[in-house]
């Protein structure tokens, strides 16, 4: 809504409340940016120190968490107002889970480092840039109100869906062939789930949008990557 | 008609579905001139049974007016002009052969400011009773004025001085007496007009909470200038503006996503 409150000091609590949502989510992003190269690079002091500034993710979401609750208390917010507010919440909640994903990313590879590198290494930075895109484009449609930007990321979750699973059975190959491999393949494995999983909440997030924007929930049945994940695979026949 | 999207101001009926509730009040096409003054343009809106609607707007907007159409408080002003359908129960309530005073007592009204007789509290509920001959002996009025006392929650508060005069309680039991003298007549709808600005915040809560309990039995059309209130006691919202309705829904759906932009402008506070 373009026009703006009696009370201007309401006008100015959105847009702080708005700002912090997006400081975080520059930060979240960052966090993950860094995870990655610092996978890719096998760089220990920069994995070590993305693990330390998650503290900050996690401090700037009790900010947004107690801004909410005062403007909630405060200011009775209704309609566009309300959603404004509770999106943020939402929105600072998936930031949270993100960063936490990157942190998790950063653990294990202070771990990877120690060991010789697997090849399917190299998947994981394709799917962590396709991660790290929604990311980007989710707050951009943030920041602009921009339901169509939000929809796409939103659909974008299944390409990362799909590569996830790819490299789940690639990573499931290399174990049965090389048993030397299956702690290295393990932490890739997670590193990649966490990737996917971060896609999920860009995915939460560009909902969100919607719902700020609209008013009303994303109803469309979103189109998933498959649950192969879930299916069994056997050893691959004697050769 | 070409358009077919439903404008948030229409009552379901002419949007082509049919009214989820059962319609108490019917009003279409209400036009309210004070001498040159269009005060109200066109009103269309339900009142559903036993439930409340509120009306709510800027000052000016015809909420008031249009609340004091629905039992002809109008009529005592001599430059004003009503037109359009108002039917309780199906029955035009403009028609000439209408008994004002009955309608009235069908249609009680509770105003801003609470307006007890200079009476005993016994005799502020009775009057109506017994204006309209509403009991056959003694004990028949006492039961009456303890019921009405009770649904109006006051009865315990002043059951041992009931010959006290109506003025010496509270604001907020001045309030309730108020609302035990209307249902003392046995009405089906009671308008509130403001019924708490006068109130602090706990005799308006107590108002709030008695609101709710008489929706159980009663119709109730209330105007108020607290969007939070309407919020907290209405199942339907009705938002007036400049002598317009702009919009009416379900409560939730007015105060979480509005369809109107003026609607939305008016209750985050973005024009008074």
């Amino acid at each position: 809504m373009a026009s703006e409150h009696i009370v201007s000091a309401f006008d100015q609590e959105l847009n702080e409340l708005k700002n912090k949502v997006s400081e975080m989510g520059g930060l979240a992003e960052s966090q993950l940016v860094n995870a990655l190269e610092a996978m890719q690079r096998r760089d220990t002091d920069l994995a070590s120190r993305t693990i330390e500034s998650d503290a900050r993710v996690d401090e700037m979401e009790h900010e947004i968490d107690a801004f909410v609750v005062q403007l909630l208390a405060l200011r009775q917010p209704v309609a566009s107002d309300l959603r404004e507010i509770i999106v943020a919440l939402k929105i600072s909640s998936d930031l949270e889970r993100i960063a936490d994903y990157a942190t998790n990313v950063a653990k294990r590879t202070m771990t990877l480092a120690q060991s010789p590198q697997v090849r399917p290494a190299h998947a994981i930075p394709r799917m962590g840039r396709l991660a790290i895109s929604m990311i980007f484009d989710v707050l951009d449609s943030y920041s602009d109100r921009d339901t169509q930007k939000a929809i796409a990321v939103w659909r974008r979750d299944e390409e990362l869906d799909e590569m996830y699973i790819s490299l789940f059975r690639e990573l499931l190959t290399y174990m049965m062939e090389d048993a030397r491999s299956i702690s290295s393949c393990t932490h890739l494995l997670f590193i990649a789930k966490n990737i996917e999983r971060v896609g999920d909440h860009a995915t939460n997030i560009a909902e969100s949008i919607y719902y700020l924007v609209e008013g009303r929930p994303l109803l469309q049945s979103r189109p998933k990557g498959g649950d192969e994940e879930y299916d069994r695979v056997d050893a691959p026949p004697d050769r | 008609m070409e358009n077919t999207t439903a404008s948030p101001a229409m009552p379901a009926e002419e949007t082509g579905a049919a009214p989820d509730f059962r319609v108490k009040m019917k009003t279409r096409n209400v036009n309210v001139h004070y001498a040159e003054k269009h005060a109200l343009r066109d009103v269309s809106l339900d009142i559903g049974e036993r439930e409340v609607t509120a009306l709510i707007g800027p000052s000016g907007c015809g909420k008031s007016t249009f609340l004091r159409c629905l039992n002809r408080m109008n009529d005592t002003i001599d430059i004003c002009r009503v037109t359009g359908v108002l039917e309780l129960d199906g029955q035009d309530i403009y028609d000439a052969g209408v008994d004002v005073v009955q309608l009235r007592a069908s249609i009680g009204m509770v105003f801003q400011k609470p307006n007890p007789f200079p009476k005993s509290i016994f005799d502020n509920v009775a009057y109506g009773p017994r204006v309209h001959g509403l009991f056959s002996n003694k004990s028949d009025l006492e039961e009456v004025v303890v019921q009405s006392l009770r649904k109006a929650g006051l009865f315990d508060e002043v059951k041992d001085r009931l010959g006290d005069p109506g003025t010496s309680l509270s604001g907020g039991q001045q309030q309730r007496l108020c609302i035990a003298r209307a249902i003392a007549v046995g009405p089906e709808v009671i308008l509130m007009d403001e019924p708490c600005s006068s109130l602090d915040p706990i005799a308006t809560a107590r108002i709030e909470e008695l609101i709710d309990e008489l929706r159980q039995n009663f119709t109730i059309v209330i105007v108020t200038h607290s969007m939070q209130q309407a919020a907290r006691v209405s199942q339907k919202t009705a938002f007036f503006h400049l002598g317009d309705l702009i919009e009416q829904g379900e409560t939730p759906q007015i105060f979480t996503n509005p369809r109107h932009e003026k609607t939305q402008g008016y209750i985050t506070g973005r024009f008074g």
